[in-house]
């Protein structure tokens, strides 16, 4: 049997050592009723035959060339230096526990402490915990610290946010006792905190200075969920006053992996540090002045405070978070700004040709993007679909979330988007439209 | 034998990685204000600094690939290397969340086989893939029990919970809103049946157990507290922590309860990754079923589709569609091991775990009659007279070259040292695993300033917890200052899960 280390031998030797003739004799406590023979699934493989199993199941997949995905919304491509899997993969690193020995555990710990004074670093924050699962609930645990600290129920959200991290809002809402509303309009003296995506969902610019004025003014807090390589370039949470920023880490060299696991990353305010959900390490010093790192502030949390913690996480994303510390370290503030700059320009370039293709335009021309856009189409479906046929991941399509925007797709371009593909997109979509001119006109 | 900061190696007047330019003619430039005004302070380090770094970190731990790591309630087994080829294969590790469905029919598929299997595994009607860790799956199912109670038109307001459980189940039940009520152990360390009656009331939206308990021990009067959980209207909801004492034994399902949730990272051999990333499946009965949060996969005309239209789901738990890879690393466990080779899993891990505990007899204390499932947990209150405490049996562990135990949990358990060997150490580990034990104890009675100077041999010795929670350092800054201000409160020993 795979993983299974014991001979038969070990097993009757054991037994002896009990003095019981049979394993079934140890399950004494359990009800005869409740007894179960097996399990209803197939016999097990050898790893050959498991492998093969795999890979068909694999190749059921269709996976577009890196160069030739212009789909983000939440999730991209983006070039992953070797380095970062060279070290994830580290056994020392991937098996490890959470780090409840720091003695033993000083690896993980000192690579999260660096994490979280990366994640500091990147949002103009004073302080970052170990990681959340993801970018959506990282927003949901923002949006509780601030119904806790303001005593407020009701949190705003202004300009458009990914719909899925809405729901996720939404969802922790309904248990928590917290409603969420849209506009900046709905602002009171129960609004706890106001959230906004900065590039939004569509890609766009939002005031984010504006919003975290309006905030403060209504005694609220100023939640940004932000795009961390967008930092490389963009005005940082922290430029802007913001109180807590959130992000998803996917970029920070970590596959697609059809949608996780990822990473989510808060960041906040001094004075929020407390209220903090989740793991923090922290520096400490042995009994001969010998630096090293421990988890801390552990009285916020769950196995501490118990019904009265500040967040249920336990487990969260750890070695996401080594990928996004090794990826960090690797790029510099120089890399990082030209990783935003390079998907800025190639982004623009694209649109720029985009428009001038007949029957596509920009679906807000008057706003600001950085490295995705959205495009108004005619033949929507028809296009994506000639796109595919051509190899080609075409742009996210946000009329299943967003129906006044049924004919809006948003492209996004990174560094991995070479000029090669932007001819390649660029001259699919101009046949694509000149056969349905042909065939329309 | 200190690594310093990424941060302290930095040399500021190092360039950047080469990177691709743009390629490309654009006019466009990003307006001023929009501009970060100060670059992030990000480390500058060559590749070859950068690795040497991070290896050098990764020699300063222990993990299950070199050591021992008996963590009671954690489920530290082998987790095999054939999971992460599969993980890293391109058709899974490349595909984009919004490819069209008719692109993604091989991740939907290994989806719902990997739902069918676990559904048959713990006795339920339908399960979800979307929560990211156990306590997310916890949480989950009580955010479905909720929803559940609430379309009936009934609000509840409690929750129950054994004085016994994870910290993660009064943490996720209060995340929901509920009032956290606590029901005693009796003496023979399971759940006081005539205390839950008493708690029980129709202001109860659901008991969470585990079971096997936090103790390794089977709740023997299972079915009595399911039916009369069941009789006031509340729900059963089962923490999977424990539930690799039971595939192919018994079923929770059949038990009575009504959600489930699993830890993929546990029973079903996902690394920990020194803290996640995890998966926290949660199964359910017909009646939770319209509750499951979106999209389910479901099966149709031979192909595999994502359905969003689920009216009365509670919403989504987090962004697409769960940890999709630790998913694969799971299917690829359980089409390897297959039906026969679960069972014989959790038969050894209570074969073992009964061995260590047998060998710990007169070693430790041994609170509660045995025998015990998967898990069990012994007290280190016999070294009390010579002043020696669990923790110390702990770093005696790390300095013989053992990961420690669980310790100081559960509660009810003074001294807990908690210990959970799992399926995958060989006889001799187990046997060089309790000669350590007794040498720490007697060391305890020879030596014990010795044993409370340990370890010795690793990176650092003791950390002052304390002080680093009174005045934390979060971060690195070229000049240390506190990060959250002070505090009085102490710092907490360490804890499971």
């Amino acid at each position: 049997m795979p993983y299974l280390v014991h001979s038969a031998d070990d097993r009757r030797a054991m037994l002896e050592a009990l003095g019981v003739e049979s394993i079934d004799e140890l399950l004494r406590d359990i009800p005869d009723r409740l007894r179960v023979r097996g399990i209803d699934l197939e016999p097990g493989l050898s790893e050959q035959e498991t492998m093969a199993r795999l890979r068909q199941l694999a190749g059921r997949n269709t996976v577009f060339e890196d160069r030739l995905c212009f789909r983000g919304g939440g999730v991209y491509q983006r070039f992953v230096p070797a380095a970062v899997s060279a070290v994830t993969s580290k056994p020392e690193f991937y098996t490890a526990y959470t780090p409840y020995q720091p003695e033993a555990s000083q690896g993980t710990l000192q690579a999260i402490f660096e994490f979280q004074t990366l994640i500091a670093e990147l949002t103009a924050m004073d302080v970052a915990n170990a990681s959340l699962y993801d970018g959506a609930t990282a927003l949901a645990e923002a949006a509780m610290m601030a119904v806790v600290h303001t005593g407020r129920h009701q949190v705003v959200v202004a300009g458009c946010l990914h719909p899925e991290y809405a729901e996720v809002l939404r969802c922790y809402g309904d248990g928590r006792g917290f409603e969420l509303v849209e506009g900046l309009d709905r602002m009171g003296d129960r609004t706890a905190a106001v959230v906004f995506q900065q590039p939004s969902f569509l890609g766009l610019l939002e005031d984010a200075a504006g919003l975290t004025e309006a905030a403060h003014r209504s005694g609220a807090l100023s939640i940004a969920c932000v795009d961390p390589i967008s930092l490389g370039m963009l005005a940082p949470p922290g430029e802007y006053g913001a109180d807590i920023a959130v992000g998803e880490g996917q970029q920070l060299g970590l596959t697609p992996s059809y949608g996780g696991p990822h990473v989510g990353f808060i960041a906040a305010r001094r004075d929020l540090a407390r209220r903090l959900p989740g793991r923090l390490v922290g520096q400490a010093y042995d009994g001969r002045g010998r630096r090293g790192y421990v988890l801390t502030l552990t009285a916020r949390e769950q196995h501490i405070r118990r019904a009265k913690a500040t967040s249920n996480i336990c487990t969260n994303h750890s070695l996401c978070a080594l990928a996004a510390t090794v990826y960090l370290t690797y790029m510099g503030p120089d890399g990082l700004r030209q990783v935003a700059e390079v998907s800025y320009q190639r982004a623009h370039a694209l649109a720029e040709r985009l428009v001038a293709i007949p029957g596509i335009e920009l679906a807000f021309p008057e706003r600001e993007f950085l490295n995705e856009f959205p495009v108004r189409m005619f033949h929507v479906e028809h296009r994506l679909a000639r796109l595919k046929e051509a190899g080609i991941l075409g742009g996210l399509r946000v009329g299943r979330w967003l129906p006044d925007l049924d004919d809006v797709v948003v492209f996004c371009c990174t560094e991995v988007n070479d000029p090669d593909a932007l001819d390649l997109l660029v001259n699919a979509l101009a046949r694509s439209a000149e056969r349905t001119e042909a065939r329309t006109g | 034998m200190t690594e310093p900061l990424s941060f302290e190696k930095s040399r500021p007047t190092l360039a950047g990685p080469r990177l691709p330019v743009a390629g490309v003619e654009t006019s466009a430039r990003l307006p001023h204000e929009h501009r970060r005004r100060r670059p992030p302070a990000l480390p500058r380090l060559s590749e070859p600094e950068i690795m040497r770094h991070y290896s050098r970190l990764a020699s300063m731990n222990y993990s299950i690939s070199e050591q021992f790591y008996p963590l009671g309630s954690c489920t530290m087994k082998y987790n095999p290397v054939a999971n992460e080829e599969a993980a890293r294969l391109p058709g899974f590790a490349g595909l984009h969340p919004y490819q069209d469905e008719d692109t993604a029919q091989g991740a939907l598929e290994l989806m719902w086989l990997l739902e069918r299997a676990l559904c048959a595994i713990v006795g339920v009607e339908r399960l979800t893939l979307q929560p990211a860790a156990g306590a997310h799956g916890e949480w989950t199912a009580l955010r479905m029990i909720q929803a559940y109670h609430r379309s009936r038109g009934e609000d509840r307001t409690e929750v129950i919970v054994p004085d016994a459980a994870h910290g993660t189940n009064p943490a996720s039940a209060a995340l929901c809103g509920f009032t956290v009520v606590e029901v005693r152990s009796g003496k023979d360390g399971r759940v006081d049946v005539a205390d839950l009656e008493a708690k029980l009331s129709n202001r109860v939206a659901a008991l969470m157990l585990t079971n096997p308990n936090t103790l390794g021990l089977f709740e023997r009067q299972i079915l009595e507290m399911a039916e009369m959980v069941h009789a006031t209207g509340a729900k059963l909801y089962y923490d999977g922590a424990n539930l690799n004492a039971l595939m192919g034994v018994c079923r929770p399902g059949d038990m009575g309860f009504d959600a489930v949730h699993l830890n993929l990272h546990k029973t079903f051999t996902t690394p920990h990754g020194g803290g996640g990333p995890g998966a926290g499946p949660v199964g359910v009965k017909a009646d939770l079923v319209p509750f499951l949060p979106r999209p389910t996969v479901e099966r149709q005309n031979g192909g595999f589709r994502l359905d969003h239209d689920r009216p009365r789901s509670i919403g989504r738990v987090r962004s697409f569609y769960g940890n999709f890879g630790m998913l694969v690393r799971a299917f690829t466990y359980i089409v390897a091991m297959g039906g026969d080779g679960l069972t014989d899993a959790s038969r050894d891990a209570i074969l073992a775990a009964n061995y260590l505990r047998r060998s710990l007899d007169g070693v430790l204390d041994l609170p509660h009659e045995g025998p015990c499932m998967h898990e069990f947990v012994a007290s280190a209150r016999n070294l009390a007279p010579h002043g020696i405490r669990a923790l110390d049996v702990a770093k005696g562990l790390l300095e013989r070259g053992f990961y420690a135990p669980t310790v100081y949990f559960p509660l009810i358990v003074s001294e807990a040292v908690m210990i959970e060997p799992t399926e995958t150490e060989s006889r001799a580990t187990l046997d060089a695993f309790s000669a350590a034990l007794r040498d720490i104890v007697d060391t305890a009675a020879r030596a014990p300033d010795d044993l409370r100077a340990e370890p010795r041999s690793l990176p650092v010795g003791r950390l002052d917890e304390v002080a680093a929670a009174r005045n934390p350092v979060l971060r690195w800054r070229p000049d240390a200052e506190s990060d959250a201000g002070t505090d009085t409160t102490p710092a907490a020993p360490p804890s499971p899960h």
